[in-house]
């Protein structure tokens, strides 16, 4: 038992697996197994979705108290007419569509970090601002018909291999790479260095506001991929597409075992937290609970895990 | 004297330890009505302390606390000070910025309260700050944060005085001076004055010796935790002020053969913000420069200022932090990760930090530093303060940048930690590194081969060590007269 627990402090992300794995034991006693590989399969396509803006949003809540971003789901709508826009449907620009939005990516992080930094608004409202106006700019951009993505793109965020969505096999290599690069690079130990102590990183020489500024450019990128995946997953871009990304690419990140206070971060729990989230909705779908049902027991079961692991952290530091 | 014959309050061999530390010991001290007392003494001898303890802010473990004859000492407390008519004006400004002058003169007034609180607030306030600086044009509703530092100061120091319903004996007055202009600072000393004559008393502590001179009935000079002397100030002068806080024993003291490392192109060529003179700091390849003078008087300043334009530059640099919580120790990381930090480029093999070598430099630094713990992946705050400093020196001496900076870092730090650091220090100056060394200790200084002395955020003095003596450091330190 005590060695258990030893492994299990060790590796905080285990429990989001673990209820993860719960919720989807729970769904298929309730049909009986039926459906069982299907609801996996489709679980870890949607999870990728989760996870990309979640590795963005985990850098930057956990580069300390204060930071956030909250213009992703306005960068993913944005980002994804873009992509569909300059795709046009031809196989040909699917490479310099990609780019460009990859550029605008990094544009909108620049701009999300000139209002906090030039202006010195606080993250929180700098963001969601930059999210009004990146939003109105999709509606203005986006306003044509709604254009399909090209088909080799369609295939690619929608196809799988044994089931496994090619997009959850291509993110869990992203999230393996960001997770060396928090642990095994400069920038990522001072991201979390700055977390724990701002004014101590850049005393022991850290340049902390190029740190930060790179973290906000990260989590935009991340989001415009995010967006251009998601319009080429749902077959073009739509304007609401990224209103859920706004409370999941927190959720994921406070659930998967990142500390909100920041400088303490927890990459492969986003995957845990991702699948969680992604069952938890289909559980109730299951069970036939009406959309109000859904979205309440969502809410409550998100407060129920914050809390049980900031009791767990508080405890542990004790 | 006439004046003592009234007694508010009487130390009797008053003391208090911070574990091993004495920062006070056997203090008898007596504070009387219709009597200005000034309180002298350098960094570290037990002046804040005093006044803390004083102010019922910390209790003392020793000794008696006479109040009218009786020992309060057990149950003395910053409301039983209150009830006494003591108060306080410490040097760090304790208003709330968000809040307006007669909102800030209500906190602190109890009496204040109830209907048209802010009405009486702001008449109290009004007539204490015109009783004391005239003209001052400060408004009882201005937002405290609109004011510069100096009208500030003088809020603070106005509502110490104001009284509604609540005895006032006793005012402390810890460097009021100090962010007021000349003008403005003669005001408050003659109002000093009068109050004192009114009956009131006054606990003066300055480092303008002509301020103290001219204002105190009574001078009382500590050093190491003690008083040791208590004299009438029109028994001293300037210079028998600074001799009594020095070691009159430590003057004799030899030196080492000194050899002058000024030559060269200085590793450090800075003015202090705001230095008027054009005097400026410098340090040179293999030579320790101490910053000394009373505490705050910009020496951390310099040091941000020299460590901002060398990061800028991309010139090594590294600092060894004095306040470990706020500005050096990372708390959710192991001790081997706090020290590896600062040196993450020079671990990276492939681009990417390589764990052996991290975790070699970790033990290599444990070694050198005498770092007591079973293991470096420990967490950092699970050593003890003296260790946790000892890691914060591994981080900087790890690094291969040829400049140091340390902010004070002996703090609370023990004696055998201080004698094994300060010969690592000697040993890697002798190899060519240099460190700029501000210190609070005066005995640090003599490990240094240069010493600025800094008062008012400027660096007034500029001795080698053949040539410093305590007393020049005091002298530099206390200013003669005030600007």
């Amino acid at each position: 038992m005590s060695t258990l627990r030893v492994s299990f402090s060790a590796k905080p992300w285990l429990w989001s697996f673990i209820a993860a794995v719960l919720i989807w034991l729970a769904t298929i006693a309730f049909t009986g197994g039926q459906g069982a590989g299907g609801l996996l399969s489709s679980a870890l396509g949607f999870s990728a979705f989760f996870v990309i803006v979640g590795l963005g949003q985990l850098f930057v809540i956990t580069t300390g108290p204060g930071n956030i971003d909250l213009s992703i789901p306005a960068n993913i709508a944005l980002c994804g007419a873009l992509g569909m826009k300059l795709m046009a449907g031809d196989a040909g620009l699917i490479a310099p569509a990609l780019l460009a939005v990859l550029v605008a990516g990094v544009a909108i992080g620049c701009f999300n970090y000139g209002l906090i930094r030039l202006l010195r608004i606080p993250p929180i409202i700098a963001t969601l601002s930059a999210s009004f106006i990146l939003q109105s700019l999709a509606i203005a951009y986006g306003r044509s018909v709604r254009i399909q993505p090209p088909p080799l793109f369609y295939e690619f965020c929608t196809g799988r291999l044994l089931g496994v969505p090619y997009l959850a096999l291509a993110v869990s290599l992203l999230t393996a790479a960001m997770a060396v690069v928090l642990a095994r690079t400069r920038y990522g130990r001072w991201v979390l260095a700055i977390g724990q102590n701002a004014r101590a990183a850049e005393l022991a020489g850290g340049r902390v506001g190029r740190i930060r500024f790179a973290t906000y450019v990260l989590s935009a990128v991340f989001a415009a991929l995010c967006g251009v995946l998601l319009a080429g997953f749902s077959g073009g871009a739509s304007l609401a597409m990224g209103e859920e990304y706004l409370l999941a690419s927190i959720a994921v990140v406070v659930i998967g075992g990142t500390s909100v206070a920041g400088g303490f971060s927890n990459v492969p729990g986003l995957w845990g937290a991702a699948l969680f989230l992604y069952l938890l909705v289909s559980m109730l779908n299951t069970f036939g609970a009406s959309a109000g049902i859904r979205l309440i027991c969502t809410g409550v079961i998100i407060i129920a895990v914050i809390i049980a692991v900031s009791a767990r952290q508080q405890g542990g530091r004790r | 004297m006439a004046a003592a014959t009234c007694t508010l309050l009487e130390f009797q061999g008053t003391g208090k330890t911070f574990g091993a530390v004495r920062a006070l010991e056997g203090v008898s001290l007596a504070f009387h009505a219709g009597e200005c007392l000034g309180l002298i003494g350098h960094n570290g001898a037990g002046k804040s302390t005093l006044m803390q303890v004083l102010a019922g802010t910390l209790a003392p473990d020793q000794g008696a606390m006479l109040v009218g004859g009786q020992d309060l000492r057990h149950r003395y407390n910053v409301r039983l000070a209150r009830e006494h008519g003591i108060r306080c004006v410490f040097q760090e400004l304790s208003l709330c910025p968000n809040l307006s002058v007669a909102e800030n003169t209500r906190l602190m007034c109890a009496g204040l309260a109830g209907w048209g609180w802010r009405a009486r607030a702001r008449r109290a306030i009004a007539e204490q700050l015109q009783a004391i600086f005239p003209g001052h044009g400060i408004h009882p509703d201005d937002i405290v944060a609109d004011l510069p530092i100096g009208q500030r100061q003088m809020v603070e120091i106005a509502r110490a005085f104001v009284c509604e319903g609540e005895p006032l004996q006793l005012v402390i007055l810890d460097e009021p001076t100090s962010s007021l202009d000349a003008g403005v600072a003669a005001q408050l000393l003659r109002f000093v004055r009068r109050f004192v004559e009114g009956g009131g008393s006054i606990v003066l502590i300055s480092h303008i010796l002509g301020e103290m001179l001219s204002t105190c009935d009574r001078i009382a000079v500590m050093r190491d935790g003690k008083v040791v002397q208590v004299r009438p100030a029109a028994d001293f002068t300037h210079t028998s002020l600074v001799e009594c806080m020095g070691h009159a024993a430590k003057a004799a003291e030899e030196h080492r053969t000194f050899v002058s490392r000024r030559h060269g192109t200085p590793v450090v060529d800075t003015c202090p913000a705001r230095q008027g003179d054009g005097q400026c700091v410098r340090a040179y390849p293999g030579e320790i420069v101490g910053l000394a003078g009373l505490a705050g008087h910009g020496q951390s300043q310099l040091l941000l200022q020299v460590l901002r334009q060398r990061v800028r530059g991309r010139q090594g640099v590294a600092l060894v932090a004095g306040d470990r919580q706020s500005d050096g120790v990372f708390p959710l990381w192991s001790i081997a990760q706090n020290i590896s930090v600062a040196s993450l480029a020079q671990l990276r093999r492939g681009g990417l930090i390589d764990p052996g070598a991290e975790r070699a430099l970790a033990n290599e630094w444990q070694a050198r530093m005498g770092i007591r713990t079973p293991s470096m992946d420990q967490p950092i705050v699970a050593l003890s303060g003296g260790n946790q400093q000892k890691a914060l020196f591994a981080r900087a001496l790890a690094t291969p940048h040829p400049l140091i900076l340390m902010d004070d870092p002996m703090r609370g730090v023990d004696v055998g930690t201080k004698r094994d650091v300060y010969a690592t220090l000697a040993a890697e100056a002798a190899k060519g590194r240099t460190f700029l060394w501000y210190t609070t200790e005066l005995e640090e200084l003599q490990y240094c081969d240069h010493v600025y002395v800094f008062r008012d955020g400027q660096a007034v003095l500029d001795v080698p060590r053949s040539e410093l003596t305590e007393a020049l450091i005091l002298r530099g330190s206390f200013q003669e007269h005030s600007a």
